[in-house]
Order: structure tokens, then C-alpha cells, then sequence
């Protein structure tokens, strides 16, 4: 099929359809509202549901209840709507429910602003809500990318029972670029009938719960949490390498709109004969620790950039699984600010050795 | 001599023996929704939501599918399921503190889309859970862990009539209050809730059955005070009856259009 000129925000929607879930309970905020806007008019199309909540907080627990028949449901919010859907996830998470959640990622803290920002990276990786859990969390650097990403979202999130989070942001929800819907597969729906609360027709009742008052029940089942997030881990690490001659000196990490930004700067530099090159994580939960610890490893790299839109946050990662055998710098614009290609170009000079740099000039 | 069951527990309900204080209503309100059930014929595709409370444990004394809703958000909860399972028999079993405080907006709002859903409230004027504190269902001057000297109205503001302000709401439902207190009012009470659940079969409305109950353990009373303080303190503030049907909100709205 040909491929189609769309907004982040509408393609993401209607990934969602063509991976086949019709279900989607949201609120407005700013810059993902196009989703639900776009959803408004397209699920009726094919009898699906589409609910616009009283707040973040009634959509995300909705989601509880949709996602606990077994069906294919999913929201989509930015920052200070996904604080408000902290609770819900948490819940989700313990009971084991797939569904799938997208932040357009904007500045905060507090109202912060509209704009791009990639602040809630700690918050998607880390600390999504109270208790020990994790989402799944995929991170599309392009519009197409960001498709993909939905329409396997709901196969990872039934493979692990567990919410996956497209972490996405307000340049990859507003910008328009081609997409190809027909060039991602998607995966049956997973039979949920063994738990799903459909009626209890010719068998027990099934029971959706989150209550272990038990502490030895309770613990069992945080091991079991955990359990899970080590399959993840094991199974889920995604990440690419751009750019570099052949034996980069420094290695770059970031994702998503910073990493687009980290592209065309490597290619500035690369151009000029500098070897530098880009570490891109794909899944920022779990981490892409492997390939990144093998990447950085490598003697030729003397130094690490972690180029991101917030004060920087996944730098601890990666200085951890770097094990902080090398400098990890840091460059990072904040508050609605999407660094330009020149300005990581400036930190990246500022970082070599000057006689390097100097030699090139 | 041939024998005959007269009297039995519902298939609605599991054998399980309750959590519940000596003389809490829980049970007999539990029995009215599980007695609703059974006489409809809804058990099999029914349902239930029970979120944070004293009937947090619903799901081990209703025989039917259950989920644990998180505090205040049941309607919510509700709502998903049903929205993307409209087949479903859907309803929630929330308290005072539940519904009439930190799940004020999801209730609000459920009640306000008309969703086709059954809501049992089940207030006793006090948080049982959490060891008797002020609700917003407190009466004036009652004595909770929180309000130690009497509920002050000039602090704490009067208690919220669930019934009253979700009748304000123009779209159609049915609301009405009834009580655990005498065996006239549990016969009335669960004719309100088998209704309710008829309207949800018929796809017609939301309904809002609220039930005065007792808390005998945080009230400081013995069982047969407590139903007597229900009935001296508690109907005064909470009239007792339908407030608000389908019929009527139908009614008016041809009135509206001419």
C-alpha cells in the first residue's frame, strides 16, 4: 500500500485500530489531543467504543475494567495526565491486565509547558506509580516508528499480561511524515479466557484483584512481578547503532526526538571525518543494557554523550550499565526546547580531544 | 413425608463465611443483590466491582465475576467493562467514604453519561475500614476517631445526600434510598435493587440504589442500637424512597420537546 502523510497523534490512533483493538477511554491534553480527536470520528466506523473520561484519572481506571474482559483497550495522555494515571497503572500492573498506554511527553514538572520534552523518562522506566512494577515502555524516534510500535504494543502487552507504554513526545505526536500501516505485522489476539471476567458461564468465577493482605501471598506475587520483568529483560532489549567510521571515539545516547536530533549531528561530524556514533534505545524499559554494554565496551570508545530533552535522566542508566568505566557527559535542553543538530555538534567538540578538533579545522 | 426448600442460600452466593462485624448489614444487603441476581437469571453473566472498604472482600461471598476496584473508582471500573462488554450484567458495591468522598467525580459522572450500570451505596454515616472516621456522611455532631467532639457543619460542612445530588442530574436514571434497618425496609430495598438491575437488562438507565446501614464496631453500640439509631438519626437526614425514574425524566423530556 502506498504509504500515507499523517500526523503522529492520528497514526498512532489508527495503529490502534489496525492492531485491532476498538476500545479507547481518554481525556483531552495538549499535544496528544488529536489522538482522541481522531478516534472521536474513527471508531464508530468499525462499532468500537470511544469515551471521553471526566479526567485522566476515570480514563486510566476505566481501562482497569475494559482491559479485565480481555479485549484489546488503550489511552493515551501527556505528562501531568499520566501523573493522574499513576494509580491505575499501578493497579493494572499488579493484576496483570494487557493494555497499552501512550504519553505524548511534554515539559514539566507541574504544568511545565506544551512542547517536546522527554522529562518523564524516570517516570516511565522507573517509578510509574506506587509498589515495585514495570511497564514495557517502547521509544519511536519517527511517525512510522511510533506506528509500529502501537500496533506491537498489544502483542508484547498479551505475551507479558503486563501494560506496555509507547513513550513518544509532542514533536513525534505533531509532526506529519509517510506512514506504512501494511508493512507491520500484528499478532492474533491472546486467548485471555482462562481469567478474563466475561460471566461465569459454565465455570468459576474470575476474579481481577490486588489485594495480598497476606505479606508471604504478597511477596509471592511481587516475585512473580519480578519473574516477569526478568523474561523482559531477557527477551524485549531493543536499541540501533547509527552512524561512525568504523572505530568511534565517542558514543552518543539518546532517544527518540533527541536521538533524531543526535542523527543528523553525527552525520555533521562523520561528514568532517570526526568518528563519533549514535546508541539509540528502542525499549528504554527494559533497558538495552547488553548492547549498550558491548557498544561502549568497545577500546575505541573513550567517552560517552548522553544527549536528551530533560536535565537528564537516562544518563543514570546508562552510567550504570556502562558500570561508569567511561565519562558519560552530558547535553541536554529542557522546558519545551528541542536541541538543534549544531548545538550537540558544539558539545560534542567541546568534549574531544582539541587536538583532534583542531586538526580538522 | 416429601420435604421442601423454602428458604436457601442464593447460588448468587458463595458459602464463605463473612468478614463482617456481629451485627453489620453487609450481609443482608450482599443477599438482596445476590437474591436480585438469582431471580433475573443474571449470575452467569454478571459481574461485580467492589472497591476499597469494608466490602473489599465482596469477591469471596458473591459467586459471579468480580473485580477489586481501587478506592472511589468503581464506576470507573465499571464502566470500561461494560462499555466494551455491553452483554454484561455490571454493578458496583461501594460505601460512603468510597462513593460520597474520594470517588465523588467517577460516580458523578458515570450518573451524568447514563451508563448502563447498577450502583449499590451503601452508607453507615462513618469509614468502617479504616476504624470509624469522619465520612461525608457523618451526621452533625457524631462522634468518629476524626471528629472527636461531634462533626462540626461550620468546619466539616453537612453530610452529602448521594440520593439528592445525583436526582439534580438532567440525564434519565433511577435513584432511591433504602435501608437495612427493618425487615419492611430490606423488603423494599431489594425490590429497589432487583428494579435497578432491570432497568441495566432493559439497557435503560443508570441506577443508584442507597442503603442506610450499620456499623455497630465504630458506632460503640450494640447491634439493636444501632438499628435504632439508624432509624432516629439517620432517616430524619436521609429520607427513605424512589427520588428519581426513568419514567418520570422520560416524561419530561416530552414535555420539554412539546
Amino acid at each position: 500500500m502506498a504509504k500515507k502523510l499523517m500526523k503522529g497523534n492520528e497514526a498512532i490512533g489508527e495503529a490502534a485500530i489496525r492492531a485491532g483493538s476498538k476500545y479507547y477511554f481518554a481525556y483531552p491534553i495538549t499535544p496528544q489531543t488529536e489522538v482522541a480527536e481522531y478516534l472521536a470520528r474513527r471508531l464508530p466506523e468499525v462499532d468500537g467504543v470511544f469515551l471521553q473520561a471526566e479526567s485522566e484519572l476515570g480514563a486510566s481506571n476505566m481501562i482497569f475494567g475494559a482491559a479485565s474482559s480481555g479485549k484489546r483497550v488503550f489511552t493515551s495522555s501527556s505528562s501531568p495526565g499520566i501523573s493522574l494515571m499513576s494509580e491505575a497503572l499501578s493497579y493494572i500492573t499488579c493484576a496483570e491486565l494487557p493494555c497499552v498506554f501512550i504519553n505524548v511527553c511534554r515539559a514539566g514538572p507541574g504544568l511545565g509547558g506544551i512542547l517536546p520534552s522527554q522529562g518523564d523518562y524516570m517516570q516511565a522506566t522507573h517509578a510509574s506509580g506506587h509498589g515495585d512494577f514495570h511497564l514495557l515502555v517502547l521509544a519511536p524516534s519517527t511517525v512510522q516508528e511510533a506506528v509500529e510500535h502501537m500496533m506491537q504494543a498489544f502483542d508484547l502487552a498479551d505475551k507479558y499480561r503486563n501494560p506496555v507504554m509507547i513513550f513518544a513526545d509532542g514533536l513525534i505526536g505533531q509532526m506529519m511524515e509517510p506512514v506504512d500501516f501494511d508493512a507491520v505485522k500484528v499478532g492474533k489476539p491472546a486467548d485471555h479466557s482462562d481469567w478474563a471476567t466475561t460471566g461465569a458461564k459454565g465455570r468459576a468465577p474470575h476474579i481481577v484483584k490486588t489485594l495480598y493482605l497476606n505479606p508471604l501471598d504478597n511477596e509471592k506475587h511481587n516475585h512473580h512481578l519480578a519473574e516477569k520483568y526478568a523474561r523482559m529483560d531477557k527477551a524485549e532489549q531493543r536499541s540501533e547503532m547509527y552512524g561512525g567510521l568504523g572505530k568511534p571515539e565517542l558514543l552518543i545516547t539518546a532517544f527518540g526526538t533527541s536521538a533524531r536530533v543526535c542523527k543528523t549531528a553525527v552525520d555533521m561530524l562523520n561528514a568532517e571525518g570526526i568518528d563519533v556514533a549514535l546508541f539509540r534505545p528502542i525499549s528504554l524499559y527494559p533497558f538495552p543494557k547488553v548492547a549498550l554494554a558491548k557498544e561502549a565496551g568497545k577500546a575505541h570508545v573513550k567517552q560517552l554523550l548522553s544527549v536528551e530533552m530533560s536535565s537528564g535522566q537516562m544518563i543514570e542508566d546508562v552510567r550504570l550499565y556502562t558500570k561508569d568505566a567511561k565519562p558519560v557527559h552530558f547535553f541536554g535542553r529542557h522546558g519545551g526546547i528541542v536541541p538543534s543538530p549544531e548545538e550537540v555538534v558544539d558539545a560534542i567538540r567541546k568534549i574531544l580531544p582539541k587536538k583532534k578538533a583542531a586538526a580538522k579545522k | 413425608m416429601a420435604q421442601h426448600t423454602i428458604f436457601c442460600r442464593p447460588e448468587s452466593m458463595t458459602d464463605a463465611t463473612t468478614h463482617y462485624c456481629p451485627g453489620c448489614t453487609h450481609g443482608i444487603i450482599h443477599r438482596m443483590v445476590a437474591e436480585s441476581l438469582d431471580e433475573l437469571g443474571l449470575r452467569e453473566k454478571a459481574c461485580g466491582v467492589a472497591p476499597v472498604g469494608c466490602s473489599v472482600l465482596a469477591y469471596n461471598y458473591f459467586n459471579c465475576d468480580f473485580l477489586e476496584a481501587a478506592h472511589g473508582r468503581a464506576p470507573a471500573f465499571a464502566v470500561g467493562l461494560k462499555r466494551v462488554s455491553p452483554e454484561m450484567t455490571v454493578f458496583t458495591y461501594q460505601g460512603d467514604g468510597d462513593l460520597a468522598s474520594i470517588g465523588t467525580n467517577e460516580i458523578l459522572h458515570a450518573a451524568n453519561r447514563g451508563e448502563k450500570i447498577t450502583v449499590i451505596f451503601v452508607n453507615n454515616a462513618i469509614y468502617g475500614m479504616t476504624g470509624g472516621q469522619m465520612a461525608p456522611t457523618t451526621l452533625p455532631g457524631q462522634i468518629t476517631t476524626t471528629s472527636p467532639t461531634g462533626r462540626d457543619v461550620n468546619t466539616a460542612g453537612w453530610p452529602i445526600r448521594m440520593r439528592e445530588l445525583l436526582s439534580t442530574l438532567r440525564t434519565p436514571a433511577y435513584i432511591a434510598r433504602g435501608s437495612s434497618h427493618s425487615p419492611q425496609w430490606v423488603i423494599r430495598t431489594k425490590q429497589y435493587i432487583k428494579k435497578a438491575f432491570e432497568y441495566q437488562e432493559a439497557n435503560r438507565c443508570f441506577s443508584l440504589i442507597e442503603v442506610l446501614s450499620t456499623c455497630p464496631t465504630n458506632w460503640g453500640m450494640t447491634p439493636t442500637e444501632s438499628t435504632k439509631w439508624l432509624a432516629d438519626n439517620m432517616i430524619p437526614y436521609y429520607p427513605l424512597g424512589e427520588l428519581k425514574t426513568p419514567d418520570e425524566d422520560d416524561a419530561l423530556v416530552g414535555k420539554m420537546l412539546g
